[in-house]
């Protein structure tokens, strides 16, 4: 059995270097992309968190605003996003959803302004919905440019700053979530100090015919191996971050999500984006559920889709779940109503039909090790 | 000489006697990737031929593994508790699951020798 895909995959500026470098590939939001290589996964993952790995981000959405004549990109962005993003200075980078008007989650992403333009990047598998949305919304106020051609490199790990200093001495000054262009073997590059794997280290956007020798350069370090999509997953849960079309979608407001650090205080009083009374009542009154980290107790594995109960009664859903390979055990998260969410709450997670025992507790489950200076 | 046959869920059985020892392929390893967690069955559970007995967890993944033939569990691989690597790393030896007393040897003859494995394996590209 072959499922035919409705429309042939794509392929990032990487995909040679995938296949010589030994990758499994798979299908992910229409992209044929690397899973894991050859080290497999827990490999991958201990390799990020202790020394370095590259991982191809290059099918998420690149996306440049300019501002036209006498309108302001960053006010007309606010008008689709909670996010303080007039506040944001040249180099500053954030993170923001964009929401609907119930307050659901549309798509998450990062936003920096250069100065003169904003740069935004959002998840693959809602890139052309993105760019619509983007267009109906900001088109008289801004250019807008879809990047969609780009690399976009992260270098993740303790040792992501010592192996980017050598192409680049600057970026080891660079604060979490600032960005800067930076010369990279010749090629005008945009870094920024992010990443989504809760480590130190940077995301580079590349002109598309640069991404593969930059990744080949970087990959010739001694401190850096590629890695896959498997790892991305599982650092980013260990780092208690949301993934899109999981923990957070349509249904989920960026307070049920616990992401109301991202809504600028500003924005909170103000609203003016789309689903901002639903969102500013929750603010105000608490959201009905709200999205927690679970501990099971033993061995057993929540994935995605399990439920969460206390005492029978089922209280919520867990959207991701998985094997933290840093502290060896199963983690997870979930939705549970709000009244049973706070930490050390005991609860059962519905594994094949049996009930697990679990904790609620604080994310994120492994320390973020971000570079703040 | 013991006899081992495969399944077209990946599976493997090694017989000896009316006991047949079961594990998971070299193939579906490689599918899988990392092992972290192997939830086998109890000894003395009566299983049908294709019921779903035990569940290997990848890092990606949980997949049930199906029980080759009819019989009662009479053994399972407890070490896997402590070292489910050992799926990856020895999956026809140390990475076994469990030994069932078959009920009917006649499904065996249901069951491909090691030649037609390696072609069924061919044959998924």
């Amino acid at each position: 059995m072959t499922e035919v895909p409705a429309s042939p995959l794509k392929r990032t500026p990487l995909y040679a270097l995938h296949k010589e470098l030994g990758a499994r590939l798979v299908p992910f939001a229409g992209y044929e992309m690397p899973v894991q290589y050859p080290t497999g996964i827990l490999v991958e993952h201990a390799q990020t968190r202790n020394a370095c790995g590259l991982f191809d981000v290059s099918h998420m959405g690149q996306v440049r605003l300019t501002a036209k004549a006498g309108h302001n990109a960053a006010k007309a962005l606010e008008t689709l996003v909670p996010g303080d993003i007039a506040g944001l200075q040249p180099g500053q980078q954030r993170y923001t959803q964009f929401t609907n008007d119930s307050g659901g989650i549309l798509d998450d992403l990062m936003v920096t302004s250069t100065g003169d333009h904003l740069q935004l990047v959002v998840n693959a598998a809602c890139k052309d919905a993105d760019l619509a949305h983007i267009q109906t919304g900001l088109s008289s106020a801004c250019e807008i440019e879809p990047m969609f051609s780009r690399g976009l490199l992260a270098l993740q790990g303790p040792q992501a700053v010592t192996v980017l200093s050598r192409f680049a001495p600057q970026v080891a000054a660079m604060k979490f979530m600032t960005g800067a262009f930076v010369m990279i073997e010749g090629a005008r590059c945009y870094v920024t100090r992010s990443g989504y794997t809760g480590c130190d280290g940077y995301e580079i956007s590349t002109p598309a015919d640069a991404a593969d020798p930059i990744a080949r350069k970087l990959l010739g370090h001694p401190e850096v191996k590629p890695i896959g999509l498997g790892a991305r997953d599982s650092l980013r849960l260990e780092a208690g971050l949301c993934l899109y079309g999981h923990d957070i979608d349509t249904t989920t407001t960026p307070v049920e999500a616990v992401l109301l650090w991202s809504i600028g205080k500003e924005r909170r009083a103000q609203g003016g984006f789309p689903g901002a009374a639903v969102v500013q009542k929750q603010i105000a009154e608490g959201s009905p559920r709200k999205r927690v980290g679970l501990l099971p107790e033993g061995k057993a594995i929540a994935r995605e889709g399990a439920e969460i109960a206390i005492a029978g009664k089922v209280l919520g859903t867990v959207t991701s779940g998985g094997f933290a390979p840093t502290l060896g055990r199963a983690i997870a998260m979930g939705y549970v109503e709000r009244s049973q969410s706070a930490n050390g709450t005991k609860v059962e997670l519905i594994v094949r039909g049996k009930p697990v025992p679990a904790e609620i507790v604080p994310m994120p489950f492994v320390k973020h090790a971000y570079y703040r200076g | 000489m013991a006899d081992v046959r495969y399944s077209e869920e990946h599976e493997w059985i090694r017989v000896e006697g009316d006991t047949g020892t079961i594990g998971i392929t070299q193939y579906a390893q490689e599918q899988l990737g990392d092992v972290v967690f192997v939830d086998v069955p109890a000894s003395g559970r009566k299983v049908a031929k294709g019921e779903a007995i035990a569940v290997v967890e990848s890092v990606k993944a949980a997949s049930d593994i199906y029980a080759p033939v009819s019989g009662e569990v009479v053994e399972s691989n407890a070490a896997l508790a402590d070292t489910p690597g050992d799926v990856n790393s020895e999956p026809m030896g140390k990475g076994w699951f469990f030994r069932i007393k078959m009920s009917d040897k006649g499904e065996l003859a249901g069951l491909m020798d090691e030649a037609a494995y390696e072609a069924f394996v061919k044959s998924l590209g």
